[in-house]
């Protein structure tokens, strides 16, 4: 099928290479989903997209950054939650410090700046991997939760340890309303699958699979390892990044060094064990299990025990059925529900 | 006219006091097939890991293209031009057989993370000569059949080859082959020969096997070189080799 070249303009190359390429093989799926998301904040309520949307969209992009280091170049780190500090400080001192610059290009740079980082922490992978790989992307964690408290000059010298973000806009457009910060997270959802789509994909992609199936063949048959592993932590971390300046702007409204903690890295780091190593789209999936089912499970246990146990308890019960749920999902599905989801796919074309 | 691709002399490796290679020296001549036989344990597998740096020998030099190295690194070994297969398999075991030889052309990539990521400059044009490339090189070894399966499903002889795909895919001038045939029946033995005899005539690539099938080695080498316990007890043509008393009692006698 030819690429659709429906404009008599040359497209730019990006758009050619990346976006159309993805286009005739799943044309109609698509267009319903971009045409369902861009009709998302008229139908939506703002409930819907705060609680629900915006952060399913900011956990299948940090899941997105992971699953390039961890899920594809099988380097294991849990300083996912610092990657995503990085951005959202970057990000913030850049709209201070440079308000010149478009939002995007701040959320770019920020990205960047946390791709450094990342490629610091990367830095012991070189030597370890495993265990100890995964002890020292811990440690980075703790490093840089405390370095970004122990100098005010990150967060301006704020009083308090939470900082208001500035005011989202592009060209003019003010992105401040609920409709407007999803639609700035799925924009950047969108493009950043689509670049990352082409790069696991390209002789980057294959590399990161080389050296996470078997490193030391890599090297003997010609792959430069090193610099394999310090890309996708580069990769990874400023995809993170930017995942983190959409979680303080897009979603929190501030920029608070306590919800980048550990507890982040851990809940990234099950969004892509959920929803498949090594899968785009199981991102996408474990995102969406991860933010939905704690609501879910909220309502169900709001509704099935009502006023016979307290809210404290309550919470303690939801904690034991998710951890039970994931345990049986590892345990039936070790690759994940992405790979579940093409199973029942394949199962369903046959059929028809 | 001698034109030796690879000298080593005097090369020693001990691990922990125990002598895996003792004072070896060979030449190996360009476009030869040298066979490397000797019971198990005898140093072949370590030999091959100094040849393309996965070990460094303790002593003596190796000549590759009249320049002498003492300490080389693998992926610099693969740079110049050395391939290597495996004894164990050691594939990209998630990958397809596609993506398999693709990544052994990775020494010859000219491409940039970002002409990756956004699919510019010679991004496009890399990749179609990559495919064209690695799609050669399957049809080459009949493998095209198993293009897109996943490297791990596959039977352990069609794994060996296409441990032999990936290493061939980059055109190495030299190409160590670990036991390429261990594990196949007489059929399979055949067409692997066959398949290094034909990347022999087509690439002129120099190649350097371990085989312990004594027939093959007659019908597929010009050169051979017995070790046993490190040492080298044996080094001539196939039917020299065959004859030497000294090879019969090391190595042809007892069994391995
Ligand atoms: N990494 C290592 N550490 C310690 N000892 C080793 C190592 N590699 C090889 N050896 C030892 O060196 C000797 C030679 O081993 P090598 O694998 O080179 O033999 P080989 O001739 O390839 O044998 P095989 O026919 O069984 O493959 C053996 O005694 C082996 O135990
Ligand atoms: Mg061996």
């Amino acid at each position: 099928m030819p690429p659709a070249s429906a404009s008599m303009m040359p497209a730019p190359a990006f758009l050619r290479r990346v976006i159309v390429p993805i286009l005739p093989a799943r044309a109609v799926m698509l267009a319903l989903l971009v045409a369902t998301a861009l009709a998302v904040p008229a139908i939506a309520s703002d409930y819907w997209l705060n609680a629900i949307l915006i952060p399913f969209l900011i956990m299948t992009l940090a899941g997105l950054g992971l699953n390039l280091t961890m899920g594809y170049a099988g380097q294991a780190s849990l300083g996912t939650g610092a990657f995503m500090a990085a951005g959202a400080y970057a990000t913030y001192n850049l709209l201070l410090r440079v308000p010149e610059l478009p939002l995007p290009v701040s959320l770019v740079l920020g990205g960047l700046i946390a791709g450094m980082v990342g490629l610091v922490v990367g830095l012991p992978s070189l030597r370890i991997k495993g265990f100890y790989l995964v002890a020292t992307t811990l440690a980075a964690q703790f490093l840089i939760e405390w370095v970004l408290n122990q100098y005010p000059w990150f967060s301006n010298y704020a009083s308090s340890s939470t900082i208001s973000a500035p005011r989202l806009a592009i060209a003019g457009y003010d992105l401040s309303r609920p409709g407007g910060r999803y639609l700035l997270t799925l924009g950047t959802v969108v493009l950043v699958t689509a670049v990352a789509w082409r790069l696991v994909r390209s002789q980057t992609g294959r590399i990161w699979m080389a050296v996470r199936d078997m490193d030391t063949a890599a090297a003997v048959i010609g792959i430069p390892v090193v610099q394999a592993k310090l890309k996708a932590f580069f990769v990874g971390a400023t995809v993170c990044g930017i995942a983190g300046a959409l979680w303080a702007f897009a979603y929190l409204g501030t920029v608070d060094a306590r919800s980048f903690d550990l507890d982040r890295s851990f809940q990234v780091m099950f969004v892509i064990i959920i929803g498949g190593m090594g899968s785009l789209a199981g991102s996408f999936i474990g995102a969406a299990f991860i933010v939905l089912l704690p609501i879910l499970l909220s309502h169900v246990a709001g509704i099935a025990f009502g006023g016979a146990i307290d809210g404290g308890q309550l919470q303690n019960l939801q904690h034991i059925l998710f951890g039970g749920l994931i345990v049986w999902l590892l345990i039936h599905e070790p690759d994940g529900l992405s790979a579940l989801a093409s199973r029942l796919w394949r199962r369903l074309a046959a059929r028809a | 006219m001698p034109d030796p691709i690879l000298t080593l002399t005097d090369v020693s490796l001990a691990f922990k006091g125990i002598k895996a290679i003792n004072a070896l020296s060979f030449t190996v001549e360009r476009g030869e097939i040298c066979a490397l036989i000797g019971p198990n344990g005898a140093g072949k597998s370590s030999l091959l890991n100094i040849l393309n740096g996965v070990y460094r020998a303790d002593s003596g030099e190796v000549v590759f293209e009249g320049e002498r190295f003492t300490r080389i690194r693998p992926l610099q070994a693969a740079r110049r031009g050395i391939g290597r297969t495996f004894q164990h398999a050691a594939l990209f075991g998630k990958l397809s057989v596609l993506d398999n030889v693709l990544a052994g052309l990775t020494r010859h990539s000219r491409t940039t993370l970002v002409e990756h990521a956004f699919g510019v400059f010679r991004d496009a044009s890399e990749t179609a000569d990559f495919r064209d490339r690695a799609e050669a090189i399957l049809a080459f070894l009949d493998l095209s059949a198993h293009r897109d399966a996943i490297v791990s499903t596959l039977s352990y002889g069609v794994q060996k080859r296409v441990d032999l795909a990936r290493a061939l895919v980059g055109r190495p001038t030299l190409l160590l082959l670990d036991e390429p045939m261990a594990g196949m029946n007489q059929d399979e033995k055949r067409a692997m020969s066959a398949f290094i005899a034909d990347a022999r005539a087509e690439f002129g690539t120099t190649i350097v096997l371990i085989e312990h099938d004594i027939g093959v080695i007659m019908d597929l080498s010009d050169h051979v070189v017995v070790l046993d316990y490190g040492r080298k007890v044996g080094d001539g043509t196939p039917e020299a080799i065959r004859t030497d008393p000294a090879v019969i009692a090391a190595y042809l006698g007892t069994p391995h």
